[in-house]
């Protein structure tokens, strides 16, 4: 069993982890929480240039090619980083896409631009509150146009392209949803930022009004793809939020050395200590789950919907437990502005409902069982 | 990454398989397969009679004790046979319950301590089951704090003359040998003054009593010393080195990878996807599937947790201290479960017959049990402190007691 890592992607996380370090301490992620940029262009490009935005984009696109689990490791050290960079929506959302679903001319068009960090994608797919469901899709597509509109967008208002969930169809059936793609610089589409707990990844409101699409994948095929690019962008932001919630128990566990209260660190204290002791769990948890949820997705497994709603659960639970409790241990601290834990538990709650929220998963996770164990 | 066996590893299992067709006692299959949690029953034989024709028959084999040296009666076998060997071995490693102290705290403890002779002597024969072990370290005034155990061991020309009490002593009644911490010393602070022997169990002075436990069972024991005498012949470590020594033995308690923790997931989920309640079956209702998932993304992280531990053993690393989740994470897992599926029940739920009842009182008898699992080799609390000290490196919390003769600490309590 080699149920790990190897040591080129081992390699390949320290490099990432170090460039990180370097280009996006605390201090860039503050630019975009404090509203002096939308996202960090500088970071972006650099991204670029170590190869990390088409790691999993085939040479003939423009990427590096090296695969899925590459990604996963890379995805693990931005989120650690809170990088302020539309890496999810772009990479896990829109390249995801456009890699299951696209023709030959639709992947030349946009994939090269991803890797080059010339074009940033996202996923159009939810219309207000609620989760994914074919029956909240009212967005209408007709002779090539689409009307209606999309919110939250991930990265809406920053991004260049949007891959568009809507309903092609009203017999109530999957297959009346259709997914398209639209280049959101042509026109015909209305952008708003929204305001969101995490200021350091943009939300959007985007409003279709007989806005040029051209169809992506098949006619009635949308809902299809959909579960499948949320499968994967799952597996994906758990490593995200794996990462999230490693550094959150970093910062925890060194705050918990440092401070010194009643005469000692407050690290010696049963009552800090198990907090602490109960992040490593559920930490750890997570790891485990998202390693088989890379697994999964790496090798295109037909577990990958268990195993990536099992991913998606585990780490988004701990990243909300171990943001939390970070909070917790810093004390008064912990609550200020200047100190970081805020922007790990502002991450942490925003990450937790995008994509669909805990509950959703938690369904779609009992739902996948169920079925496997009627087969 | 990937779940497959090297070559190696695939040959030994391919051995171990072969071997398992020809020997497994069949008979018991569906008994073992049916009891996942707490001890195991057969119907009619004793578990220890059949567990120890069983080990025997490992032995002779080459099967038992693998991963000791040959000369002490395993198979030189490396940490990563060892796994593949259980994982082969499967629900017939249960009836092998009645030696695992021995196996996995004693013999290791008596390996690394013993004389040359004492090792060919004793560890061949537990490994075959021939005798078996039992660990006597917690006492009345030495639960979670074991270093405040009291005892007492004095030297009396060549021997030592022991009087005192322990508790909780798993199948010291059909133990025939323990491995005993004593105080050899009470005026010195408390962990320098402690001295480990090892004991014939059947010694003049030894007295076995069953303890009633909360679940109504009767599987642990008190023992009680009086006057008995050991020769110093038996002693393992230097005179009042007991505590290091302990720490051997506890370490290759935790080190045990790939043990079957029971967290009571599986029953659950069928127990939910089979129960029809008014408002149709249990498992459709949202405030269930949400519980339900959660615990499902437990176990299935505890199973990946020692997935990558059995990993590291594969590439011949020391797996790293992930696995000292498992029994904090099973503990609290069982307790809620066994809550939960009784609520589900309604007032049917304090039922215990196995005809008036859904799930044939496993649930009730998990909810009396659970307890003991979030107290038997070392607390919840312990278990946090250990993580947080050895895993995430946070100072010890301050011992007033830590440089106090121990005759001079307060003591009340049981």
């Amino acid at each position: 069993m080699n149920f790990d890592f190897s040591d080129e992607q081992k390699q390949m996380r320290d490099a990432a982890r170090k460039f990180l370090a370097e280009k996006c301490p605390p201090k860039a992620v503050r630019e975009v929480l404090d509203g002096k940029a939308t996202y960090d262009k500088a970071l972006w490009k650099g991204l670029a240039e170590m190869g990390f935005l088409g790691v999993a984009i085939p040479e003939e696109f423009g990427g590096a090619g090296a695969g899925h689990l590459e990604l996963c490791v890379i995805a693990e050290e931005m989120g650690r980083a809170l990088a302020p960079v539309p890496f999810s929506s772009t990479v896990y959302l829109a390249a995801e896409a456009l890699l299951l679903a696209g023709s030959d001319a639709q992947k030349q068009k946009w994939l090269p631009k991803i890797a080059s960090g010339d074009a940033i994608g996202t996923l159009a797919l939810f219309e207000g509150k609620g989760n994914p469901s074919p029956q909240a899709i009212k967005l209408s597509a007709a002779g090539g146009t689409l009307n209606g509109v999309k919110k939250p967008v991930p990265d809406g208002a920053i991004a260049d392209f949007a891959v568009v969930a809507a309903r092609t169809g009203s017999t109530g059936r999957d297959a009346d949803i259709s997914l398209f793609l639209v280049d959101l610089k042509a026109g015909g589409v209305e952008v708003r930022s929204l305001t969101n707990i995490d200021p350091t990844h943009g939300q959007a409101e985007l409003t279709f009004k007989n806005c040029k699409a051209e169809p992506l994948g098949a006619a009635g095929e949308g809902w299809g793809i959909l579960t499948q690019v949320l499968d994967r962008a799952a597996v994906l932001m758990a490593f995200e939020q794996v990462g999230g919630s490693d550094r959150a128990l970093e910062m925890g566990r060194d705050y918990a050395l440092d401070r010194i209260a009643f005469g000692r660190p407050i690290g010696s204290f049963q009552a800090v200590k198990h907090i602490l002791a109960d992040m490593y769990v559920s930490a750890t948890l997570a790891r485990s789950n998202c390693y088989y949820g890379a697994w999964a997705l790496s090798t295109n497994a037909s577990e990958l919907p268990e195993a990536a709603a099992a991913a998606r659960i585990s780490a988004t639970q701990a990243f909300q437990h171990c943001s939390k409790n970070n909070i917790q241990v810093h004390g008064g601290m912990g609550f200020t502005w200047e100190f970081d834990c805020h922007m790990y538990y502002r991450r942490a709650n925003a990450t937790a409902v995008t994509l669909g929220s805990l509950s959703y998963w938690e369904d779609q996770l009992i739902d996948r069982m169920r079925k496997k164990n009627a087969a | 990454m990937n779940f497959d066996d090297t070559p190696q590893e695939a040959e030994f299992r391919a051995t171990a398989r072969k071997w398992m067709e020809a020997n497994a006692p069949k008979k018991y299959e569906a008994e073992l397969s049916k009891s996942s949690l707490g001890r195991i029953r057969l119907e009619k034989e004793e578990i220890v009679d059949v567990g120890k024709a069983w080990q025997k028959k490992k032995a002779e084999g080459g099967w038992a004790c693998l991963h000791w040296p040959k000369e002490y009666g395993g198979r030189g076998a490396t940490p990563i046979e060892k796994v593949i060997w259980q994982q082969e071995e499967g629900v017939y490693g249960k009836l092998t319950q009645p030696f695992q102290i021995g196996e996995g705290m004693c013999g290791p403890t008596v390996m690394a301590f013993g004389s040359e002779e004492h090792k060919r002597h004793y560890l061949p024969k537990l490994a075959s089951g021939e005798h078996i072990w039992c660990q006597l370290f917690s006492e009345p005034a030495g639960g979670s704090d074991v270093a405040g155990l009291r005892t007492r061991a004095e030297k009396k020309g060549d021997d030592w003359i022991i009087n005192g009490q322990k508790i909780w002593t798993s199948g010291a009644h059909y133990s025939d040998y323990g491995l005993l911490i004593t105080r050899t010393d009470p005026n010195v602070p408390k962990h320098k003054g402690l001295t480990m022997f090892f004991l014939d169990m059947k010694s003049k002075g030894v007295e076995v009593r069953p303890i009633k436990q909360a679940n109504g069972m009767q599987e642990f024991n008190e023992v009680y010393f009086t006057d008995v005498v050991i020769p110093d012949s038996q002693r393992l470590g230097a005179v009042g080195d007991g505590w290091n020594v302990s720490l051997t033995t506890l370490m290759n308690e935790r080190m045990s990878i790939g043990s079957r923790l029971a967290t009571g997931f599986p029953e659950m989920f069928e127990f939910c996807s089979n129960l029809m309640t008014e408002d149709g079956l249990a498992i459709d209702d949202p405030a269930t599937r949400s519980k339900l998932a959660s615990w499902a993304v437990k176990a299935s992280g505890l199973k990946y947790t020692s997935y990558r531990a059995i990993s590291s053993l594969s590439k011949g690393e020391r797996p790293g201290p992930e696995n000292s989740i498992g029994k904090l994470v099973s503990g609290t897992m069982l307790q809620d479960i066994a809550t939960y599926a009784m609520d589900l029940e309604g007032a049917a739920g304090a039922l215990t017959g196995a005809d008036e009842e859904a799930a044939s009182g496993q649930f009730q008898q998990m909810l009396l049990s659970s307890p003991s699992m979030r107290i038997a080799g070392g607390t919840d609390e312990i278990l946090r402190n250990i993580i947080a000290e050895r895993v995430l490196g946070l100072p010890g919390d301050i011992r007033v007691d830590k440089d106090v003769p121990f005759n001079k600490i307060p003591t009340k309590g049981r």
